[in-house]
């Protein structure tokens, strides 16, 4: 991402300058300001996470109280309490999945919506983001009932379907701008050499655009791990996604803020380091590619 | 069923774009519609696959709605006809639940938009740390929405030990008062303090899409302008703002779309207690805790249906900026 | 060149298809491990339960005790209170099978059997000679019978009482009647209110949920002299004596509760008891166990007496978490051994031995109340439990004929809809955004359009 504002030019007045510079600092410290003040609630949850239950559950705040790993601990069950380890593997597994699912079938979808469109192509597009509109509520007693009568309830790969559905549409939206860049004369010579259309996808397309692609698939796959209704009604045992076990989290135990601040960071973790590693392709995923 | 009638009429027919110059410009009918389906093929498997898991489920859900059928009493499930529909078009808590989304939806866009636009304002220009300061920005956005609405429930909201009595009374503590007000954040101000904890996480995908926009501004024709002597503001007013157009209207649209169906904070921070129960929420309650599926799923068809009116309206505003990016690229 | 493309395309689909088929089904490999296991009727039991401290700690020590000697796996959800009842009654309504056994109360017992979900557990409880079943207390048992089958096992059981600081009480000259009425409670909690800094004078649950607020505020209803629906099934929500002890209730919670009523049930008020912000506290009898525990920093501070009343001799609710078995279960000999362990003397002896006789899932078994270590452990609150439990009546729990059992609650299906979105209303009450009057009249609309069905 490169910085937009220019150095002010040399024949400015040396005053104005001056002005200019103080004014710059100034925003500059308010930024900070505000990147610390959004942060803080983040912040507070990891400090929580670190301090003792009655630490964590003091009035005023114990800032500085002495730090221990106690709620990780007892979060990942060592005191003999159930680990959360399948939940976390389940949401892996079910994020991970979909966004593979929806990266197939979105590029050509995409493909076929920005280098070879088809007749009314918008209209698919519009097409794609109704769907998105649909509450999802109003689906959830149908699937259910199928899932059960399919003996799907429970299992990851109901999950999957699902999540690659939710997110299907935004990823052909957010592919078709991207692919809208490749040039097409790349494509006509491969094609012009004999590569079909899956050669050419996977040799062609594919690393051209693979910028773009990696940022729909973070997209995808923050979406996913986050989603909680889905999850809710359809999983039990096996398939327990972490959010859900998440809000199994709130016990009747009486002090459990430190604990509950631990598996909130537990949990949010892969998608925090995927998201940080990533910034600027979350910037350019989100403005659906506008950003060249 | 919800082939939205798109931007026919917003979208005058720009024909298919830059096809790479396909060739042959007008084959024969025949030979036409062989090359559209080859053309559609690549299409096809996610169309299908659409169309199969979300409206297969809701000509179900249509099905369902026209039966009394409450699952805790199985033995009586009957047809009903619209008997459905005529208790979701009176049911009082129903109609406060739209009022509710609306206010909800509405209020966390608009807050989270302005706030984003200050943010990426701030962001777009140079300064020590700012690729540290745009990670902490976008850190409200990464934490996973459960956790986020459980952090706010009980470490910031509650009035026992949460983060906002405790800095109060610390700061009150310094100037020695000793038990100052307390207030219960979450029964005081229940859809505020939804909001409040949305707008935390909402305000940094929208700064992100803005940061998007104000650094794709042309640079020679902002530059230009302020050669010309034009102020920070003029700038800001009659270039910037227009240039964000379609970027804003990006961030309503995704943000609406996400948030008119946001589950996770009014299940966590309310349980739909306290007049904030939105659309979603009802129709799980009516679902899953009621056990009505007859009448769940009445109150799903008649949302999909104002969704659908609504929808339609705001995509035809909304596509004349698509089209714009179109004739762009 | 168009022939050519179109030669392509037309195979494209094929191989695109076969090449996605491909790399999911190479995914499925690699993710299997991940717990792709679907359907119910894998290996093990799964058992659906609400996340009381008990039930943490049967967690805790079933692979040690339990898996151990029988072989059987056991996979346990754990949700909270609110929660779980939804997903038990979805599970169970449909016939899922998802789970084996799941923690369900006297409230479900009648319709889920009567609607053919529950499995009986007659016979083996006829073969189990060892579980004893006459030991267990008979109102538990008369609750969780139906048609003259056993439907559910407790684990453990609970009525309600009232418990007070007795040391606040001594060092401030207050003095608690053996068996007080609300007027008395309502005056001590005036006079105990900030008696000690950041101290209230009474917790009392305002979270809605029907079995949150509801619970304590519907005894207090039916002590003085109101109910839910008069045999003929009229609503009564509007009825003086329904109002006035909501209105009883309300005020005390308002004027001499805890903060952030509106927000706090059974976990938040244990917090404050256990925190020393509160000088008493209306709930369960289980909550003893958890402030009586070795660490708590309460322990023998407390002082317990049976559920305040007005025009009743006793008002005191029942409950009991217990073992339902699915019918749609596969599993069901296995289910019987995990619940006789669970629900056994041997399970309440090894509790006692390893965590400290105070975290004795109790309230079950009349052998409890006779095992000296327990009554050592338990002095302060032992006897008082058993009056409650042993006085709970759950066919006539107030002034009037009810056309429905059950004391803290109505036995119906429809009651936990109802019961919560009146909660919502009353706890707005409590949270002072609208008056008790608002929120019982709406209340009564929603109560009439149950009835209706029954009429």
């Amino acid at each position: 991402m490169t910085a937009v504002s220019l150095p002010p030019p040399g024949r400015a007045a040396a005053p104005a300058a001056r002005r200019a510079r103080r004014r710059s600092a100034a925003l500059g410290v308010l930024a900070w300001a505000a990147g610390i003040g959004f942060c803080l609630p983040a912040l507070w949850m990891a400090l929580t996470s670190l301090h003792s239950e009655t630490d964590a559950a003091a009035n005023p705040p114990a800032l500085t109280a002495s730090l221990t790993l106690d709620g990780y601990r007892a979060f990942f069950g060592a005191d003999g309490g159930p680990t959360p380890w399948p939940s976390l593997l389940n949401s892996l597994s079910a994020s991970a999945l979909s966004t593979v699912l929806v990266l197939l079938l979105a590029l050509p979808a995409a493909y076929a919506l920005s280098i070879r469109p088809v007749r009314k192509w918008r209209d698919v597009m519009f097409f794609f983001l109704s769907t998105k509109m649909l509450p999802v509520v109003a689906g959830l007693l149908p699937i259910y009932l199928f899932a059960k009568n399919a003996g799907l309830l429970d299992n990851i790969w109901l999950l999957v379907i699902l999540y690659t559905s939710m997110n299907l549409p935004i990823a052909v939206w957010m592919m078709q701008s991207f692919l809208a860049d490749v040039p097409v004369s790349i494509i006509e010579a491969a094609q012009v050499d004999g590569a079909r259309l899956p050669t050419v996808l996977a040799r062609v397309v594919a690393p051209v655009a693979a910028p773009g692609i990696a940022a729909t698939a973070l997209i995808c796959f923050i979406f996913s791990w986050n989603e909680l209704l889905f999850a809710r009604v359809l999983t039990g045992v096996a398939a327990q996604t972490a959010p859900v076990y998440l809000t199994g989290f709130v016990t009747s135990q009486g002090l459990f803020l430190a604990q509950l601040c631990a598996a909130s960071v537990v949990v949010s973790l892969p998608v925090l380091a995927a998201g940080y590693a990533a910034q600027d392709k979350l910037v350019q995923g989100l403005s659906l590619g506008a950003v060249k | 069923m919800s082939t939205l009638a798109a931007p026919r009429a917003a979208a005058p027919p720009a024909g298919p774009p830059p096809s790479g110059g396909g060739p042959g410009g007008g084959p024969g009918p025949r030979r036409g519609g062989v090359r559209a389906w080859a053309t559609r093929a690549p299409l096809l498997p996610a169309l299908v696959f659409l169309i199969a898991v979300t409206q297969l489920p809701f000509a179900a859900t249509l099905v369902i709605s026209l039966f009394d059928w409450n699952s805790l009493s199985p033995d009586e499930r009957a047809f009903a006809g619209f008997a459905n529909y005529a208790e979701v078009f009176t049911d009082e808590s129903l109609r406060e639940s739209v009022l509710t989304t609306v206010l909800l939806t509405a209020s966390v866009v608009i807050v989270s938009v302005v706030l984003g636009l200050l943010l990426a304002l701030l962001l777009d220009r140079t300064f020590a740390g700012r690729g540290i300061v745009r990670t902490l920005l976008i850190t409200p956005f990464l934490i996973v929405p459960v956790s986020a609405a459980l952090l706010f429930k009980h470490a910031l909201y509650n009035p026992e030990y949460g983060l906002l009595n405790g800095a109060w009374s610390w700061i009150a503590s310094l100037f020695g008062s000793d038990s100052p007000a307390q207030p219960d954040w979450i029964s005081d101000m229940p859809l505020t303090a939804v909001v409040a904890a949305l707008v935390w996480q909402w305000t940094p995908f929208m700064m992100l899409i803005l940061l998007a926009g104000l650094q794709s501004r042309p640079a020679e024709v902002m530059e230009a302008a302020r050669l010309d002597g034009a102020s920070n503001w003029q700038t800001f007013r009659y270039l910037t703002l227009p240039h964000l157009r379609r970027y804003l209207e990006l961030g309503i649209l995704l943000g609406s779309i996400y948030i008119v169906q946001n589950f996770d904070a009014v299940f966590t921070l309310t349980s739909g207690g306290l007049g904030t129960a939105n659309l979603p929420y009802s129709i799980y309650q009516t679902f899953y805790q009621a056990h009505e599926y007859g009448l769940a799923s009445a109150a799903g068809v008649v949302v999909v249906l104002g969704t659908i009116v609504i929808a339609t309206f705001a995509l035809r505003v909304v596509s004349s900026l698509f089209s714009e990016e179109v004739s762009r690229s | 060149m168009s022939a050519r493309r179109r030669a392509h395309t037309g195979r494209t689909r094929a191989v695109q298809t076969v090449a996605a088929a491909a790399a999911i089904a190479l995914l499925a490999g690699c993710a299997g491990a991940g717990g792709a296991a679907g359907g119910g009727d894998g290996d093990g039991l799964n058992v659906l339960m609400v996340n009381n401290p008990q039930m943490a700690d049967l967690q805790k020590l079933t692979a040690e005790h339990f898996t151990k000697k029988t072989g059987i796996k056991v996979n346990f959800t754990v949700l909270p209170e609110n929660d779980v009842r939804d997903k038990i009654s979805q599970d169970f309504a449909n016939q899922a099978g998802q789970y084996d056994i799941a923690t369900i109360s006297n409230y479900e017992v009648p319709f889920y059997s009567k609607n053919g979900w529950l499995h009986a557990l007659d016979g083996h409880v006829e073969e189990d000679k060892e579980f004893d079943q006459s030991d267990i207390l008979p109102p538990l048992r008369d609750s969780l019978t139906a048609d003259g089958k056993l439907y559910a096992q407790p684990f453990y059981g609970e009525s309600s009482f009232l418990m007070y600081r007795k040391d606040v009480f001594d060092k401030h000259g207050l003095t608690m009647p053996d068996e007080p009425t609300w007027q008395e409670v309502a005056d001590l909690a005036a006079k105990a209110d900030r008696a000690e800094s950041d101290m209230k004078g009474i917790c009392l649950r305002g979270l809605p949920g029907w079995g949150q607020l509801i619970a304590p505020l519907t005894t207090v209803v039916n002590t003085m002299g109101g109910t839910w629906f008069d045999k003929d099934w009229k609503p009564q929500l509007t009825s003086p004596e329904f109002t006035k002890a909501t209105e009883f209730y309300v005020d005390l919670v308002r004027k001499h509760g805890q903060a952030g009523a509106a927000q706090s049930g059974y976990t938040e008020c244990l917090n404050n008891m256990t925190q020393g912000k509160t000088a008493m506290w209306y709930d369960a009898t289980a909550a003893a166990g958890s402030l009586e525990a070795p660490d708590s920093p309460v322990k023998g501070k407390i002082g317990y007496v049976p559920a305040p009343v007005e025009k009743t001799k006793s008002s005191g609710w029942l409950y009991t978490w217990a073992w339902g078995v699915q019918k749609a279960s596969k599993n069901t000999d296995d289910a019987w051994k995990f619940i006789s362990w669970a629900s056994g003397k041997e399970y309440e002896q090894l509790v006692g031995e390893q965590l400290g006789w105070a975290k004795v899932p109790a309230g079950k078994r009349s052998s409890t109340y006779a095992n000296p270590d327990y009554r050592k452990a338990a002095s302060a609150h032992a006897d008082v439990t058993e009056e409650a439990i042993a006085s709970a009546n759950a066919k006539s729990p107030g002034v009037q004929p009810r056309p429905a059992p059950g004391i803290q609650f109505v036995g119906i299906p429809e009651f936990t809809d109802l019961g919560t979105k009146v909660s919502q209303e009353i706890s707005a009450a409590i949270a002072g955004r609208q008056s008790v009057a608002e929120a019982l009249q709406k209340s009564q609309k929603l109560a009439e359009k149950v009835a209706e069905e029954y009429r």
